[in-house]
């Protein structure tokens, strides 16, 4: 059996003896299905206007009723999934990329870059994130790149500071300093020797930090700041919702159950992993 | 530990002020000066050389950043070109605002996730206990302008039992404590389950303690013991977590503000943003992040004092 196979085994028998991390795997699953498939799952075009269908609450045309617009809710939630999807992979990867790149250099390279990392890591996490984002965005503009743009700036460090601390501790192992006495090159050490070992927690963060990144975008949709009308973002749906409130509660009671449960997917199923691959990690729990 | 407190402070001092050039920096390296994308692109150019002069921006970027400082130094923000108002006093006047919001959320999340923290620890693995490691990963989680439009929606425009926009009346306290409930819940709910879980932990293991066993063997009633010599102890670690929390919600307030339409200093910023004004962008996030560095600084402070462990690995290493 080959190691792939071995490790989602592994995980399919930890996933039975948890019953929340199992309901996050779904949940996890159920949401990915939609939001790929969704072209082929909405029943209408998310941008097709019906002036004369405006705010109706749910029919069986409409399962989720429609917006301001007449357009159908559904079909809008399931492509504000893609929107949410596109998000955290494009920012999630290359965070994680240049973190690992900045961690692994401060925690093996010399002591004044560091220091220098250290503190360019921490002034980027002085500020509250959100300020952060709504500075950013006056300078430039909304538009989606930017809120991809900010929350790549803002997660590095994060993913950076695990590196860090796993890259020092690994430095000072036995195996590491034989491999150093041979003549090893530091490229050689960090390719073959850090990076295996440090890549286990950087995916459980990974999986954890979905729900931050999806709860950003959709913030800064909502606030006007993110994707350009018409697109459909669950922040922009919950938008148009709070514009209306007082018309039809449907678009802010679809745009949010999504967001629910991709936080609450996310974040069980992330447990979880972390419980299986790295119990080191895990609060003092019985 | 004063060496700790002195070097902690130099870097919290530091980074303050690389992130508020680099914030300033920005402002004035985007494309298109300031003062054209804050009047629009239909301004005559006597306007904008009138509005650039007023706000110094004529000058070299070093000159106006050691304005800058040169202001903040003496508690001066600089002018709204808008209203001609000095930005200090606008955002002092909403600072109230989303304080009070914060610490009402803050204490709210407190007075129900210390007991039920005690509780799970008391009662571990009863229905409670498994409730509250729920709630702690699930809540915390969730956007809380997901919770705000949620509270808003049934509590105020549904059911109407709150007041769906505002602050309250100036001056009278109850109506004001009135329209706090809902965005400070909006604000809270995600700290209860963690503040429980925090606390929890912190029980356990103080209830393994000497001074503990000592106490059960005297008698003295599981009431007492519980709160009157584990929970006093067990709390600190958490105060540490409150006074971040403090910091971290003064930002995140902002949603809570813009869902209510309350005043407030994120209300403030939203809006400076939305009207490029940037005088007060960079008042408005001058003292967010102010308030968020200097309430790590005195949590690690804190932390140092209670565990000396930390002391020396700051001192000695990073």
């Amino acid at each position: 059996m080959s190691k792939a196979q071995n490790t989602v085994l592994r995980i399919f028998n930890a996933l039975k003896k948890d019953p929340l991390g199992m309901a996050g795997f779904i949940l996890v699953s159920i949401i990915l299905f939609l939001t790929v498939f969704a072209a082929w799952l909405a029943p209408h075009d998310p941008l097709e206007i019906d002036v004369y269908n405006r705010l109706a609450s749910p029919t069986a045309a409409h399962w989720l009723g429609t917006d301001q617009l007449g357009r159908d809710i559904l079909s809008r939630v399931l492509f504000g999934g893609q929107v949410a999807l596109k998000v955290s992979l494009i920012a999630i990867s290359v965070s994680m990329a240049i973190g690992l790149v900045l961690g692994m250099l401060a925690g093996f390279g010399p002591r004044w870059l560091d220091r220098i990392l250290v503190v360019s890591f921490d002034t980027v996490r002085s500020f509250p994130t959100i300020m952060f984002a709504l500075a950013i965005v006056a300078l430039t503009g909304p538009s989606l790149n930017t809120v991809i743009g900010v929350i790549i700036i803002t997660s590095i460090p994060v993913y950076a500071r695990v590196v860090r601390t796993q890259t020092q501790a690994l430095r000072e192992r036995d195996f590491i300093l034989a491999e150093r006495a041979m003549g090893a090159s530091m490229f050689r050490i960090l390719r073959y020797h850090v990076l295996p070992n440090v890549a286990a927690p950087m995916f459980i963060l990974a999986s954890m930090d979905v729900p931050a990144v999806v709860g950003m975008e959709a913030g800064l949709s909502f606030l006007g700041l993110g994707v350009s009308p018409p697109t459909a973002s669950w922040g922009s749906i919950l938008n148009d919702g709070y514009s209306y409130l007082r018309n039809s509660p449907w678009p802010i009671i679809a745009g949010g159950i999504p967001l629910i449960a991709v936080t609450l997917g996310f974040t069980f199923f992330g447990e979880a992993l972390r419980d299986i691959f790295d119990p080191k990690l895990r609060r003092k729990d019985p | 530990m004063g060496k700790f407190i002195f070097r902690r402070g130099l870097t919290s001092v530091l980074i303050l002020v690389l992130s508020v050039s680099l914030l300033f920096g920005m402002i004035h390296l985007v494309p298109g000066d300031p003062a054209t994308v804050m009047l629009g692109p239909r301004a005559t150019p006597e306007l904008r050389a009138e509005l650039s002069q007023r706000m110094g921006l004529d000058q070299p970027l070093v000159v106006q950043l050691g304005r800058f400082y040169s202001g903040l130094a003496r508690g001066d923000l600089g002018v709204d070109p808008f209203s001609n108002r000095k930005v200090r006093d606008i955002v002092l006047e909403q600072l109230p605002h989303t304080l009070a919001l914060v610490l009402v959320a803050i204490g709210g999340a407190s007075l129900l996730g210390i007991p039920l923290g005690c509780f799970a620890a008391i009662r571990r693995n009863s229905w409670l206990d498994r409730l509250t490691a729920v709630m702690s990963v699930a809540f915390i989680a969730i956007p809380s302008f997901v919770v705000a439009l949620y509270l808003l929606l049934w509590l105020a425009v549904k059911w109407r039992w709150f007041p769906a926009i505002g602050a309250g009346e100036a001056g009278n306290f109850t109506d004001q404590a009135y329209h706090l409930v809902l965005p400070a819940i909006a604000l809270g709910l995600g700290w209860v389950g963690y503040i429980a879980r925090l606390v929890r932990a912190s029980m356990l293991e103080v209830l393994e303690d000497n001074h503990i066993r000592t106490a059960r063997a005297f008698g003295l009633p599981e009431r007492t013991i519980v709160i009157h010599y584990a929970l006093r102890i067990a709390l600190l670690p958490t105060v540490t977590i409150l006074g971040l929390g403090i910091g971290t919600m003064l930002s995140s307030a902002l949603f809570a503000e813009i869902v209510f339409s309350r005043p407030g200093i994120g209300k403030l910023l939203y809006e400076a943003v939305l009207g490029r004004n940037y005088p007060i962008v960079m008042g408005a996030v001058l003292v967010t992040t102010g308030f968020f560095v200097l309430s790590t600084l005195v949590s690690d402070i804190i932390n140092a004092l209670l565990d000396p462990r930390l002391r020396e690995q700051q001192e000695g290493g990073s």
